[in-house]
């Protein structure tokens, strides 16, 4: 374990958007306790590209759904800003999400029955500074498919819509899981350059979820999940290009 | 256990909601069926037991008086097995502490244990042979006077005043359905029918040795027609009005008329209701069963056969009409015997033997089972020939257009929810339109169910407001000369008063008959108004007769054509009448004329039947005292007593059965509600909680969801309406009968509770569904592909 990997002390200097303290989450299902999370202490700063990166199991998809307010931790805290996320209810996540979060999810979950540019809007219509839908289509390079359904685009194209749609409301954090998990490597890399490109552009705080540890490359920091625990992070002093990525 | 076993008993309890409200639209459907079923089988089955352990009589006949020898030439004729030549004669009678006008029939008791019409005792003994002033009495009559053995009463014989004592109360083959001549409406507590001693009647009503009505019953296989003719020619010289059999007796023809009513009632209403239960049910399970793809693909990929998967489903599918069946059998047993109990008690037979035939409930259940397999085979069959690998894989979006009406430009109107909602509809115009169906179906026979209740006011509001309205009919024992209006006048209170001539009379159209009587009214009468079949007012026609519409329609005449009227009383003339007009009645089967021009035709026999009166209502109670201190009086009418027996006739009637039918087609409506609303949900539960994701609340997906089935609600009340009217039309026209027609008329409060009962179990519905948008797995989205 090299020097970057040490066991991450928070950097108290730099403006954190989220902050977790001894963050736990325990399931219990049945009469089995899964201790997902076991004490995570994690900053994430405003404007970074971070990858959590780890294999299944490891927690990563836990962290990002406490972080993105769709699960509540068992212990310790998270704050967002000045919001503190791990005592809020529904209602006030509910909030939180539709204020401040963009997700896109592996499967890209468009709506089939609005076209892309009505899919987009659908967010925006309840955001209170978006951008216009078309100007999100036109960041991830699909200005041209405004009036496309999902079922007349490609799975990237959806992908593109997905990160459209998630953009568009100028979220302060977009979080994305897996986001090419169901693509083939070249439509893969097109997404990840309009995360890319939405990240340079327009500051948005980017956390993805990968067990793709090439993804890592393009990325401000790597954080490495194992157990439950951060096993590790890597700060790349220089991104690598999306459009260099090959796996 | 088998794996597969297993896995159908834990569906079948994880869907328990669902299965649930389909067992109860299963159940509703085949409650229906046994109630409607049951009672008249309970009804027709106990009429022929008590007919024959009362040796009902076959042929009826009335005649002016014959001496007692005439029996025995009727006792020759072939086919007559026993003959009872009794008295009967027409009574005023004065209950203590009654002091409304009663009229009543007086008869002589059975000649023999073998004799027709025996009587069957309820209470008390017959009278003993020596006791002169003893009666048995009718129960009904007894039971609204509150009569019992011991009871004192007394009776006006033929001007006579004559003190009784009951020793007994009596059901009767002849009285079941216990009626004044000429009323509508039955009315037990002024008009009663009582029995006593030969000798005492005969003395009394002047009839020593001699008989005025005669009774036969037939030898097996004798021709009634036949019998009906040679006794004509025997009594016709001593003044027989014409001999009838059991058709066309008073109580027999009315309990034939609301039996057949009643059939037709149990063959439509249920029919309607077991297939809108089939096609819901049909409707219903295909979803279930499309829900359950995934599930189907894996088996399949473990290597089950499409034969075994269905087996497997159809096993679950039999779970659920097995839980119906049970509840439906049960409750309709429960109520059909409830139900036979209050029509026995109103037909007033001594006992009531409950029939559920077996071959009934094997057939709702038969027709439920089979509408639940063909959408289950249907279903599973469309699921099967999906290759599991492609039914396992993340579906691919499915193809959506914009919807019509966005391309007819309100698109910008829309918000995105609204478009989704719109969209939704449009891509399955199917799905949408079974639901839709399935909503205006259950709102249909809620409409349905109001029809009875509209009706029977209608009809209220026809005859006594707007077309009777005098306060009293007086009726005489015999035809009255014309002096009899003179004195009707003279009473005190009377405002206004009208004379009635009824002459009893067939009336013929080539092959079809028809037996009423001939009104005559006052030309210029105001008394009472005759509506024409747009419900305007008719003036009676110097000459001509009016028919009402469904006699018409039976003798198949129209005005201008002519009828022949074979008269049944007096010299018994035939004559020929022009049919001036038709009149709209819902009830009887009634010929008016002007009594002028009625009496011109009589000319043995100028004369009044009784009067009609408009009274001061102050002063009413005197009239009585009046009208009972004379002996010519046969019966009193009284209109506001006439509304009320006919509203207590039709609740205890017509009204308990609506009344069910409404609780049934209740529960189908929140059965079909709630399936469409729950399987709305479970089918796009995935896309909702990836907006709830997004940041949409739960109410903005719940608008979404909800928006669908509540726009589709919406569009199938009136539809289900518009269906509701034309079940309602189909029943009334198959109601149709001499008795009385069933108006089609469904009034803005039925429909208000027809839309009510939809929407609240739309609500209902929602609200369940609302609850379970808040448990919404939102963590799964992100990983889980459907």
């Amino acid at each position: 374990m090299d020097a970057s990997q040490a066991i991450p002390v928070p950097d108290e200097t730099r403006r954190a958007v989220f902050r977790t303290r001894a963050l736990t989450k325990t399931y219990v299902v049945g009469e089995i306790r899964i201790e997902a999370l076991r004490g995570i202490d994690l900053d994430l700063y405003a404007g970074e590209f971070a990858v959590l990166l780890g294999a299944s199991g490891s927690g990563k998809s836990t962290l990002l759904n406490i972080l993105g307010g769709l699960d509540t931790p068992t212990g310790g805290t998270v704050h967002y800003a000045d919001h503190v996320l791990s005592q809020a209810n529904d209602r006030e996540l509910t909030r939180f999400r539709r204020e401040h979060v963009g997700f896109v999810f592996q499967f890209y979950n468009l709506i089939p029955s609005l076209t892309a540019r009505e899919n987009v809007a659908i967010v925006t219509e309840i955001a209170s500074h978006p951008l216009t839908p078309e100007h999100a289509l036109e960041v991830v390079g699909l200005g041209e498919r405004l009036d496309h359904f999902p079922a007349q685009l490609s799975g990237g194209e959806q992908q593109r819509v997905a990160i459209a749609r998630a953009i568009a409301k100028n979220p302060d954090v977009l979080l994305c899981d897996e986001p090419t998990g169901a693509l083939d490597s070249k439509t893969g890399i097109l997404v990840l350059e309009a995360l890319e490109r939405v990240n340079r552009e327009l500051g948005t705080t980017t956390v993805v979820i990968t067990h793709n540890v090439v993804i890592g490359e393009m990325a401000d920091r790597v954080i490495h999940l194992s157990d439950g625990r951060i096993a590790g992070i890597t700060s790349n002093p220089v991104r690598r290009p999306a459009h260099e990525l090959r796996w | 256990m088998r794996m597969l076993d297993r896995k159908w008993l834990r569906e079948l309890w994880q869907m328990r909601g669902q299965a649930l409200a389909i067992a109860l639209v299963i159940a509703s459907g085949i409650t229906t069926f046994i109630i409607s079923r049951s009672t008249i089988d309970s009804l027709t089955y106990t009429q022929s037991r008590f007919y024959r352990s009362t040796r009902f009589a076959d042929v009826f006949d009335s005649l002016k008086r014959a001496p007692l020898a005439v029996v025995s030439p009727i006792r020759e004729i072939p086919g007559v097995a026993r003959v009872d030549a009794r008295v009967l004669a027409p009574v005023t009678l004065d209950v203590p502490g009654f002091s409304d006008p009663v009229s009543g029939a007086l008869l002589t008791l059975p000649e023999s244990p073998g004799a027709p019409n025996q009587l069957y005792l309820r209470a008390g003994r017959l009278p003993g042979p020596d006791e002169d002033d003893a009666v048995v009495v009718n129960e009904s009559f007894a039971d609204a006077h509150h009569l019992k053995p011991g009871s004192r009463l007394a009776a006006t014989i033929n001007g006579r005043w004559k003190s009784l004592v009951v020793t007994g109360v009596v059901l009767s083959p002849e009285y079941v359905y216990l009626i004044r001549p000429g009323d509508f409406f039955p009315d037990y507590k002024r008009y009663g029918v009582l029995w006593m001693n030969r000798r005492p009647l005969s003395a009394a009503y002047g009839m020593d040795g001699a008989f005025n009505n005669v009774v036969l019953s037939l030898a097996p296989g004798a021709s009634l027609p036949a019998v009906i003719e040679q006794l004509d020619s025997v009594l016709a010289r001593w003044g027989g009005v014409g001999a009838i059999g059991r058709e066309d007796q008073t109580s027999h023809h009315y309990l034939s008329e609301e039996i057949k009513q009643l059939r037709a009632q149990a063959t439509i209403v249920p029919i309607i209701f077991l297939s809108v239960a089939a096609f819901l049910l049909n409707v219903v399970i295909s979803r279930l069963i499309h829900q359950q793809r995934v599930p189907m693909a894996i088996l399949k990929a473990f290597g089950y056969s499409n034969r075994a998967i269905l087996f497997h489903y159809m096993k679950l599918v039999t779970g659920i009409v097995i839980a119906g069946s049970v509840i439906g059998v049960v409750a309709g047993a429960w109520l059909a015997h409830g139900l036979s109990n209050i029509y026995s008690e109103f037909f007033r037979y001594p006992y009531m033997y409950f029939v559920l035939r077996p071959g009934v409930a094997l057939t709702a259940i038969a027709i439920s089972a089979l509408a639940a397999y063909a959408g289950t085979i249907h279903s599973v069959m469309r699921a099967a020939q999906v290759p599991p690998a492609q039914a396992l894989h993340p579906e691919a979006p499915p193809v959506f257009h914009e919807s019509l009406l966005e391309r007819a430009g309100v698109k910008r109107y829309l918000s995105q929810g609204a478009r989704m909602i719109l969209r939704n509809i449009a891509r399955r115009p199917i799905k949408a339109g079974l639901t839709l169906l399935g909503v205006a179906f259950s709102c249909a026979i809620v409409t349905m169910g109001g029809l009875f209740n509209d009706a029977v006011n209608y009809m209220i509001d026809l005859q006594f407001r707007r077309s009777q309205h005098a306060d009293l009919i007086v009726t005489f024992t015999d035809t009255a000369s014309s002096r009899a209006m003179a004195e009707a006048r003279s009473l005190p209170g009377v405002v206004m008063a009208e004379p009635m001539r009824a002459v009893p009379v067939r009336l013929r159209n080539g092959y079809r008959t028809y037996r009423t009587a001939l009104q005559g009214y006052a030309p210029d009468g105001r008394l009472n108004e005759l509506l024409n079949t747009r419900l305007q007012p008719v003036r009676i026609p110097r000459s001509g007769v009016l028919l009402s519409d469904y006699l018409a329609r039976r003798l198949a005449v129209e005005p201008g054509d002519a009828v022949t009227a074979e008269v049944l009383e007096g010299a018994r003339p035939v004559l020929r009448i022009p049919v001036s007009g038709v009149v709209r009645e819902f009830a009887g089967m009634n010929a008016y004329m002007s009594v002028d021009a009625l009496n011109r035709l009589m000319p043995d026999e100028h004369g009044l039947s009784g009067v009609f009166l408009r009274v001061d209502p102050a002063i009413q109670p005197r009239i009585y005292t009046e009208l009972k201190a004379r002996p010519k009086v046969a019966g009193v009418t009284i209109r506001a007593v006439a509304i009320r027996s006919f509203h207590e006739l039709m609740a205890e009637n017509i009204l308990i059965y609506a009344t069910v039918m409404l609780v049934l087609a209740g529960t189908i409506a929140v059965g079909v509600m709630y399936n469409s609303t729950r399987v709305a949900l479970s089918e796009r539960e995935f896309e909702l909680a990836t907006l709830r994701v997004l940041g949409l609340t739960r109410r903005e997906i719940g608008y979404i969801l909800l928006g669908e089935t509540g726009l589709l609600t919406l569009i199938a009340i009136p539809i289900g309406f518009a269906i509701g009217w034309a079940f309602s039309a189909y029943i009334a026209v198959s109601l149709a009968s001499t008795l009385y027609r069933v108006p089609i008329v469904i009034e803005p409060p039925t429909l208000g509770r027809a839309a009510l009962v939809i929407i609240l179990s739309a609500i209902a519905s929602g609200l369940y569904v609302y609850y379970r948008l808040g448990r919404l797995d939102l963590v799964a989205v992100l990983k889980i592909r459907e």
